[in-house]
């Protein structure tokens, strides 16, 4: 098409075309440079979340102490909660989605490359207005559950919440639409269901939970706004409103909210265990649709966090027993991980011991939750410290011990080099050891009767319930040295790291059949799969006991050869998506968006609408990249 | 049809696909309303309830909302032809039609409200207004993208050959119209009848 190659030269409405530089970065539409964006942000915000975290635990380290005020500690607490959930763990699922999905399922990029940068800029500018919040009057302080009427009477920074969480959610909505057509639509040919990776797996379901999670906090989130700001009446129980319907709602998303973030680190752990020992994963089926179970019994247990709410004792029993099952699918996966390490060569290398780490950890955490799920207990621990413990095993222990492994395990993937081993096992070790220091005592001071979200810890509780915080705060010292080992590693790695070739880990998935990094365009040539694990088979025959015996004579090395020939001749006739400047201006709105709704300003609000409307139709009337557009087929005459 | 189509894995466009996975959201966010207006129906704080309503007037109303799917259709059909003539006449009726079901919305708001039905009176109050206000914004950038979808086909950036453009508006449309279908029932039409036993 001349006229659009002219369009795209000149003009007003010329795409960049910047390949490096700052603004190949803010402009860019590819997952890879996409998923980066994400890695780095979280990295920022996890940051933010551990001084949270810090002050928490140096306020609770000994008994009857005020190093910050009440006022500072609820609003510390409150951020902690929310910035490790939606802007950590949440968006660095997404950074692996973003960089893998589409080279897991031989695609070259996501299904809408520009709705992929509308997501990452949407979650950074949501991020940004919820950390606002404390030059503004005062962060969110009623808790990452926000119970009314507490968060709409008694502070009131909440608007802070209910927006910011809005704008979060909007792009995690808008990455679920995303990579569920992605997964859905652009597998590589014979890349059938049975035949995907389990990450690919697990993110889908993953992507489908926050496809139908989100709408609901969403609901959630804009009556609590209404009520906040414009005095709606429906948690105000003087007119009748019902507080309850808040719990509802908010559990309603946050239990699937809960798988959200841990079924992403089971599929890397699927990914990781079998390759380093050397055997396919045990019961792929199994695994599979265990997770799926989970998504689906997923949303039928939120009432288990309210067993202590005015609920009835028909609904406690159902959300109990519905509990004691959806740990039924957790368990299945947990056997097939030890299975697959069993009698299998294990190599403990860094992302295996994190792997490890995560099944072993995520085990102590999964037992006690299953403690939750018998009512009379439920009663005794509510608000304890035995529930932070709880949590904390599954979202640290679990998913954040997933989520690292990942990060080892791709990082010569993304990088082209290796980290270093011996570092990686300093921080698995240091890492470890600070984890269960700071949330195995919590266990202890919990049933002894230690409130969780309470400025000042009691001197009433004893020496004893003293001296499991003085270890907590002790272990997240150890925590915080630990994590700077992990950064060390990895910005000496990326500076400096051994070049890590093709295939550093005999690993059995596609994206290791290309270059690392990647080349723009992931794939010279599309692969056709075979196989489950199809890059092993490749590599791999089995001999009659079942023995994988390499395949002779450099059969993929051959392979690789043919990969590159084509790749030469490739670069000339595959289209990528054009970078574009629209997602940012358009996602750029939301700002003065969330504080029109938030100072409920109308001209504000009109210039935001404005704002996001010239973006919009920027994005829509933008040349689209030749053989991107459905442009028919010019038909011949004849 | 489009050139995209036979080279993804299911077949089906990836927009249209998109489209549906993200209608199966709206049909969450809109069963979280229903949800709440179902709970507050008798919560009006001394306030009026479902007595208000004017039964005939919003129901000529929806009858305009549905018939704008069928021009919706017609639109799309014309399209598929390749008769952009047609094509923007309906796409412009079907527009027509939602501008008169939301003025309709706006009349029926004001008089509730000067007949003391105030959003921050009673929860009933504000469940109804949040439900029908939300599917009033949905009809509204419904309204919005089809006059994006009446100009770019002026402008040539919406060709002939491209239906699947309007198709993936039509999905939209129908998807506003049906959750109306549901709201006219369940916040409307049933409590109604309650009220006449």
């Amino acid at each position: 098409m001349a006229s659009a190659d002219t369009a795209k030269r000149g003009g007003l409405m010329s795409r960049p075309t910047a390949e490096t530089g700052w603004t190949s970065w803010l402009t860019t539409t590819d997952h890879k440079k996409i998923g980066i964006l994400y890695f780095w942000t979280t990295m920022i915000f996890f940051f933010l979340g551990g001084v949270e975290a810090g002050l928490v635990r140096f306020q609770l380290a000994q008994a009857e102490t005020s190093l910050i005020t009440e006022e500072i500690y609820n609003q510390m607490f409150t951020m902690h909660g929310i910035t490790m959930v939606f802007l950590v763990v949440m968006p660095l699922s997404a950074a692996f989605f973003n960089y893998l999905i589409p080279l897991q399922i031989g695609a070259r990029d996501v299904a809408f490359p520009r709705l992929n940068a509308f997501s990452y800029w949407v979650y950074l500018f949501g991020g940004i207005f919820l950390y606002s919040s404390f030059f503004l009057g005062g962060a969110p302080n009623a808790a990452w559950v926000a119970y009314v009427p507490l968060s709409t009477d008694a502070v009131s920074n909440m608007g802070f919440y209910a927006i910011g969480l809005q704008i979060v959610g909007l792009s995690s909505l808008a990455a679920a639409v995303n990579f569920i057509v992605t997964i859905l639509n652009m597998r590589a040919p014979g890349m059938t269901f049975m035949r995907l990776p389990v990450f690919i797996w697990m993110s889908l379901v993953t992507n489908f939970l926050l496809l139908f999670a989100i709408p609901i906090i969403a609901v959630a989130l804009f009556m609590l706004q209404f009520d906040t700001i414009y005095g709606a009446q429906f948690f105000q129980p003087a007119t009748g409103g019902d507080p309850v319907l808040w719990q509802h709602l908010f559990w309603l998303f946050g239990h699937p909210e809960v798988y959200i973030m841990i079924l992403p680190a089971m599929g890397i752990v699927s990914e990781i265990l079998p390759t380093f020992s050397k055997k396919p994963l045990f019961g792929y089926a199994a695994v599979v649709f265990a997770g799926a179970a989970i998504a689906f019994i997923g949303f039928g247990v939120w009432a288990h966090h309210m067993f202590t709410s005015a609920i009835g004792p028909v609904a406690r029993s159902a959300f109990s027993l519905a509990t004691m099952f959806i740990a039924v699918p957790t368990g299945i996966k947990i056997f097939n991980w030890v299975f697959t390490m069993w009698g299998g060569k294990l190599r403990l290398n860094t992302a295996m011991l994190f792997s490890i780490g995560f099944v072993s950890m995520f085990t102590i955490g999964g037992l006690s939750g299953v403690t939750h799920a018998i009512v009379p207990h439920n009663a005794q621990q509510h608000d304890t410290y035995y529930v932070v413990a709880h949590f904390h095993y599954v979202l640290f222990g679990g998913a954040l011990f997933g989520l690292v492994a990942g990060m080892y395990y791709w990082f010569p993937k993304v990088t082209g080099k290796l980290m270093n081993e011996s570092l990686g096992k300093l921080h698995f070790w240091t890492w470890l050891v600070g984890f269960n220091l700071t949330f195995g005592p919590m266990h202890m001071s919990g049933l002894l009767g230690q409130p969780r979200r309470t400025a000042v810890l009691p001197g009433e509780l004893g020496g004893t319930v003293e001296i499991y915080n003085l270890l907590s705060t002790i272990g997240y010292v150890v925590l915080v040295v630990s994590s700077l080992i992990f950064i060390t590693n990895l910005i000496k790695s990326i500076k400096g790291g051994e070049p890590a070739g093709l295939d550093p880990w005999d690993a059995r998935t596609l994206e290791w059949l290309t270059d690392s990094p990647p080349k723009h365009y992931n794939f010279g040539t599309i692969p056709t799969v075979t196989h489950r694990d199809e890059f092993w088979h490749r590599k791999y025959a089995e001999d009659e006991t079942g023995t994988p015996v390499a395949v002779p004579a450099g059969g993929s090395e051959e392979h690789d050869a043919a990969v590159r020939d084509s790749e030469a001749e490739a670069e000339e006739h595959i289209h990528m998506p054009d970078p574009s400047y629209w997602p940012l201006v358009m996602t750029s709105g939301m700002l003065p968006m969330g504080y029109a709704l938030l100072y409920a300003s109308i001209p504000l609000g009109i210039v935001a609408v404005l704002w996001m409307l010239v973006g919009m139709f920027g994005w829509i009337i933008e040349p689209v990249a030749e053989g991107d557009d459905d442009e028919p087929e010019p038909v011949p005459a004849h | 049809m489009t050139a995209g189509a036979h080279e993804t894995t299911l077949g089906l466009d990836h927009r249209k696909l998109a489209m549906w996975v993200f209608l199966g959201s709206e049909f969450l966010f809109f069963g979280g309303f229903i949800a709440a207006y179902l709970l507050y129906l008798d919560t009006t704080a001394g306030g009026p309830g479902v007595e208000i309503f004017d039964i005939p007037f919003t129901t000529i109303s929806s009858f305009v909302l549905l018939m704008s799917s069928l021009t919706m259709v017609l639109a799309h059909h014309a399209h598929t032809k390749g008769d952009m003539r047609r094509m923007r006449l309906w796409v412009l009726a079907t527009a027509g039609q939602g501008a008169v079901f939301l003025g309709g919305q706006v009349f029926e708001f004001n008089v509730f409200w000067r007949e003391g039905l105030i959003y921050g009176d009673s929860p009933f109050a504000s469940a109804f207004y949040t439900l029908t206000g939300f599917h009033g914004i949905h009809v509204f950038i419904g309204i919005l993208m089809l006059l994006g979808l009446y100009s770019l086909t002026l402008t040539g950036k919406i060709k002939p050959g491209q239906p699947i453009k309007t198709e993936m508006i039509g999905l939209y449309w129908h998807f506003v119209d049906i959750i109306w279908v549901l709201i006219f029932g369940v916040v409307y039409l049933i409590p109604e009848l309650a009220l006449l036993e």
